[in-house]
């Protein structure tokens, strides 16, 4: 199961977008809820995409948790609950990267939220997809402008983390 | 107060491999009982179904003489391992783990955490992140960790494996202080140290009791064939 969502990390975006279209689009199977071209969309979208990136992560954080951990925490007696809890604590870090890594994902893909949320001003337009509409229009000034926003953003939230990260080790 | 813990013919099988067979030892309160034997004997193995963390395949665990679960065991005992375990953070939550989620009340705590530091000789340590101590400092902090919990037994494996001279003399001496309350099961192939800390020696061979007495008697006339190689360290295994 995790080699599955292993392989799907590197799924191609404009290949997803373009699957998730044509199951919400007017005449998909999820059609009725006439998500397609709304914020919506963009949100199941970027879910889908990051699903794999959180389940590979997390489970490989959980999996670098010392086994005998999880005897400990009996021994002192924890219940079935507190025993999870105790190993999801020591994998704190992990999950948080997983989480940083999923966020980042999202957040920079320009495929899934162009697809799906059509790049409507004021509605769907997001800070990829701004970028890649300045571009095309020859406004390369404001797209670099953009694109510093894009990566402060998500260099910033790195190096929160790393900061936060280095007093627990 | 818990006066005992014993066992009564416990066998224990590993995918139909016998790790321990028919074993019934009885360990009194106050008192330090070793079990030694050598590698593959079944120590480890006695001790884990003691701490309730397994499943015996046939026989009883008595507390008191009174039958118990694999689940009632774990409020009755808590186990050291050979190689300490350490959660992340600092010694004093290692500490307060176990306190915390048997809902000590949060007062109470820190006065405890304090009192079982200064039994392993750590007084101050609270602080220090608990996975940077040596690996010595590292096990009088799972000590500690299992005196704070003040459960009538105390479990532990192998306590001063490849542990330097003076970190093994402060363990040896927080086990002698734990057991002044409490019944102390430790393992050991460390035969001086049995022969210093306990008072009663079980020792087990190829999953099976070969002998059991009080510890003088133990190593001063051993019954047993197989106990007199053991002493001499001529047994083969």
């Amino acid at each position: 199961m995790k080699g599955l969502f292993n392989a799907l990390i590197g799924i191609p975006t404009v290949a997803l977008g373009l699957y998730l279209y044509l199951l919400l689009s007017r005449s998909g199977p999820l059609g009725y809820f006439q998500l397609l071209y709304t914020p919506y969309a963009i949100i199941v979208g970027q879910c889908v995409l990051v699903t794999p990136i959180i389940v590979s992560f997390t489970t490989s954080a959980l999996e670098s948790v010392d086994p005998e951990v999880r005897t400990l925490a009996r021994t002192l007696g924890a219940s079935g609950l507190q025993t999870d809890a105790v190993v999801l604590r020591e994998a704190f870090w992990g999950v948080v990267l997983a989480v940083l890594a999923a966020f980042n994902r999202a957040f920079a893909e320009l495929g899934v939220a162009m697809m799906l949320g059509g790049n409507i001003r004021n509605v769907t337009r997001v800070l990829t997809t701004a970028i890649a509409l300045q571009t095309a229009m020859g406004e390369i000034a404001l797209s670099i402008a953009l694109s510093i926003i894009l990566l402060g953003i998500v260099l910033s939230l790195s190096i929160i983390v790393s900061l936060a990260r280095r007093p627990s080790r | 107060m818990t006066s005992h813990i014993e066992t009564l013919n416990l066998t224990k099988r590993y995918d139909g491999l016998l790790a321990l067979s028919q074993v019934s030892v009885r360990a009194p309160s106050e008192n330090i009982t070793a079990v030694v034997g050598v590698n593959g004997s079944g120590k480890t193995t006695l001790l884990r179904l003691l701490a309730g963390l397994d499943e015996p395949s046939e026989g009883t665990i008595l507390i008191d003489a009174r039958g118990v679960t694999a689940e009632e065991l774990r409020n009755y005992c808590t186990m050291v391992f050979q190689k300490s375990i350490m959660l992340g953070g600092r010694v004093y939550d290692n500490i307060a783990y176990g306190l915390r989620i048997n809902q000590v009340p949060r007062r109470d705590i820190a006065e405890k955490v304090k009192s079982a530091l200064a039994i392993v000789n750590m007084d101050g340590f609270e602080k220090r992140k608990a996975r940077k101590l040596s690996s010595g400092e590292q096990q009088r902090v799972a000590i500690a960790r299992a005196l704070a919990l003040e459960r009538a037994v105390v479990l532990i494996d192998e306590p001063t494996a490849n542990l330097d001279p003076a970190n093994a003399t402060i363990i040896e001496q927080s086990i002698k202080e734990a057991a002044r309350s409490r019944i102390v099961i430790l393992t050991t192939h460390n035969l001086p140290q049995a022969r210093r800390l306990s008072h009663r020696a079980v020792h087990l061979y190829q999953g099976r009791v070969v002998e059991e007495g009080e510890t003088a008697s133990f190593f001063a006339n051993p019954r047993d064939e197989r106990t007199k190689l053991f002493i001499n360290g001529e047994l083969q295994f």
